[in-house]
């Protein structure tokens, strides 16, 4: 049903605005980094798993997260420092973490989490469960040397490993096409023996079918499948980015391709009532609202516990 | 049921190798070359044949191997990974410090990563600079991973089974030059020791050595080369690093008054300033300054009576245990 998936993607954009105006007034501090604009590959991409598959994200995994169904509410405690966050505040935007949803982490080292996902993979071979792993990082995150390691080392023992590449055209704010050679980055994961495929990761169809098809061959057992997900950020690398590498024009074609502008004409076009649409926005909207209040209104995380969880 | 055999340690290594794999069904062992070569040491020999695909070959991908670990060790598997020389950990450092150590503090506890990482470190006659550093104090500045540096046999045995049972990712440095020593009786199948703790390995009340490693058997010799002048040092053996045993170190130094701390590791910034560190901060009342014996801060060179000439001999221990013991109130 495209209404349901056009509130799924608002569910991520509203949640994220929202933590972009909770971080310019003060309860959410440091670095945040935000997927506006490439929503559909998260939601496309995560409609596919089982619930005991493992994800493993970047730290621009907030998206990633709503679409396992970690709670905002809860989401929105981790980023404030809140003793009812997924983490009770250790994690925060770029670190956190809830397994209980198979949503096993972000992280902010480019590329580290391919490896750990092959491991997943490799625990669900022995444990008898079958479970795969989903592991997504930008593009920029191809030329780490931990994606290449993590791809051979899954291709040659046939994990089930999904590995998404969420090509958004820049490396942190550094386009990716001045720093590869080969624009097609999907060749290398060919190159090391691994199923790849390109996609419009605007098109939830599309990213739908790759996934479907990476999942079915990583739980039959046939190894790790690669997507290339070419999508765009439509906000800066981090909230204060001014963003002055961006040519100009191009935010405005991207504004034209980005998926909730995309579904929302096509809904439109398929006559589908205006307010329709326009009520996906609004409940997304006051659901983050409330949730952020919640958690606002939740006692921060006591001081005294700052150690704990260090040992076992 | 125990029982006593005699075993070097590679032999106590690869014991407790077929004890986990046994005992723990959750337990891999992998790494380069481990499985049907059995280790560029010989220490894994056997146990592909006998424990199936739970013990595996693996690319030359550290980052990977280790990075799997964490992944494998999150869901309930118990990792075992041989990274051949300590220097190649350096490799995959990112998934050591950034990622092991950081799965059960920045998830609150709701996951975690109880892998094993064995490793092995120290100078050997020939040895180049890319295969002999001791590293243990770039482990032991990160919270989160537990460190133990075995040296005998049964140490050897003990600690390994220790580190597969903790549930905190831990790194166990053996050394290649001890592989292939001499035999010794080792219990083995008896209960696994917790971790932590230290080997009184001599007792006395001129000064206190704290040491550990291979180098351990040189401050042996020394303290024995004392004795017969009738000087008598306290010898604590740190097996584990983190935890470190520091109520038996400042128990023993509150006894003699006099601290020396020998590690083949570098002068600067190696544990043993964080061992005189801590006395200091203690305030165990001391009869003379503390003293170090470590490798004199410098790469390490290849030609053998180079790398003697930088790193802790027996007659370094005993001069700066004479000096010590010279020095101060008596």
């Amino acid at each position: 049903m495209k209404l349901d998936d056009l509130l799924a993607l608002w569910r991520i954009r509203a949640l994220e605005e929202k933590i972009r105006d909770l971080r310019l007034e003060g309860p959410i501090v440091g670095s945040v980094h935000l997927s506006n604009g490439q929503e559909s590959v998260a939601v496309g991409a995560c409609s596919q798993l089982r619930p005991h598959d493992a994800v493993y994200a970047t730290y621009r995994g907030h998206g990633w997260a709503v679409a396992r169904g970690v709670p905002p509410r809860e989401i929105f405690a981790e980023l404030m420092g809140r003793v009812t966050g997924v983490n009770a505040g250790r994690g925060g935007s770029a670190h956190f973490s809830a397994p209980q949803h198979g949503f096993h982490g972000e992280n902010s080292i480019v590329g580290a989490g391919a490896p750990i996902a092959v491991g997943a993979a490799l625990a669900g071979r022995h444990d008898g469960t079958g479970r795969i792993a989903l592991t997504v990082f930008g593009d920029g995150a191809m030329n780490q040397g931990a994606v290449t390691e993590a791809m051979n080392f899954a291709a040659a023992f046939s994990l089930g490993v999904v590995f998404v590449c969420e090509n958004n055209r820049y490396s942190e704010l550094t386009p990716i096409d001045a720093m590869v050679a080969q624009p097609d980055l999907s060749q290398r994961a060919t190159a090391l023996g691994i199923p790849a495929v390109r996609v419009d990761g605007n098109d939830l169809a599309q990213v739908r079918t790759a996934t479907r098809l990476a999942v079915e061959s990583a739980v039959a057992g046939r190894g790790p499948s690669f997507i290339e997900a070419h999508t765009q950020r439509i906000v800066g690398h981090y909230i204060g980015d001014a963003e002055q590498y961006r040519p100009a024009g191009e935010l405005d074609r991207d504004l034209r391709l980005e998926p909730i502008a995309r579904l929302t004409r096509e809904l439109l076009a398929e006559g589908v009532a205006a307010e329709a649409v326009a009520r996906c926005e609004e409940r997304a909207r006051s659901e983050m609202d409330a949730a952020a209040a919640a958690a606002l209104a939740d006692p921060l995380t006591d001081p005294a516990t700052a150690k704990d969880h260090l040992y076992a | 049921m125990p029982e006593i055999v005699k075993l070097n340690v590679g032999g106590a290594v690869n014991a407790a190798l077929a004890r986990a794999l046994e005992e723990m069904p959750e337990t891999l062992l992998y790494g380069e070359d481990v499985a049907l070569p059995g280790g560029v040491f010989g220490v894994t020999r056997g146990l592909a044949k006998r424990f199936g695909d739970r013990v595996f070959d693996t690319p030359i991908s550290e980052t990977a191997m280790l990075g799997a670990a964490v992944g494998a060790a999150t869901f309930g598997r118990r990792p075992i990974v041989e990274i051949m020389w300590i220097d190649f950990s350096l490799v995959a450092f990112d998934q050591i410090v950034n990622q092991a150590a950081n799965v059960r503090y920045v998830s609150a506890g709701r996951s975690s990563a109880p892998l094993t990482i064995r490793t092995q470190q120290g100078n050997a006659p020939g040895a180049c600079a890319q295969h002999s550093q001791n590293l243990e104090a770039l482990l032991l500045h990160v919270p989160g991973i537990r460190v133990a540096m075995p040296r005998t046999p049964q140490d050897s045995y003990d600690l390994l089974l220790s580190a597969v049972a903790c549930d905190d990712p831990t790194v166990v440095i053996e050394n290649r030059t001890l592989y292939a020593g001499p035999k010794d009786t080792v219990e083995v199948g008896g209960p696994v020791r917790p971790i932590g703790g230290h080997r009184a390995l001599r007792s006395g009340s001129d000064a206190t050595v704290v040491v550990w490693g291979a180098v351990t058997a040189k401050v042996l010799d020394a303290v024995d080369r004392l004795e017969a002048d009738g000087i008598t040092v306290d010898v604590l053996e740190m097996v584990w690093l983190n935890p470190f045993d520091w109520p038996a170190v400042l128990d023993s130094v509150g006894r003699t008054g006099r601290l020396l701390v020998v590690h083949e590791a570098a002068r600067t910034g190696g544990f043993g300033a964080e061992v005189i560190a801590r006395v200091a901060e203690s305030g165990v009342p001391l009869r003379a300054a503390p003293r170090r014996v470590a490798l004199d801060d410098s790469r390490i060179p290849s030609a053998p009576q180079l790398a003697a000439a930088l790193l802790p001999q027996t007659g370094d221990v005993e001069t700066a245990l004479r000096d010590l013991v010279g020095s101060g109130a008596s």
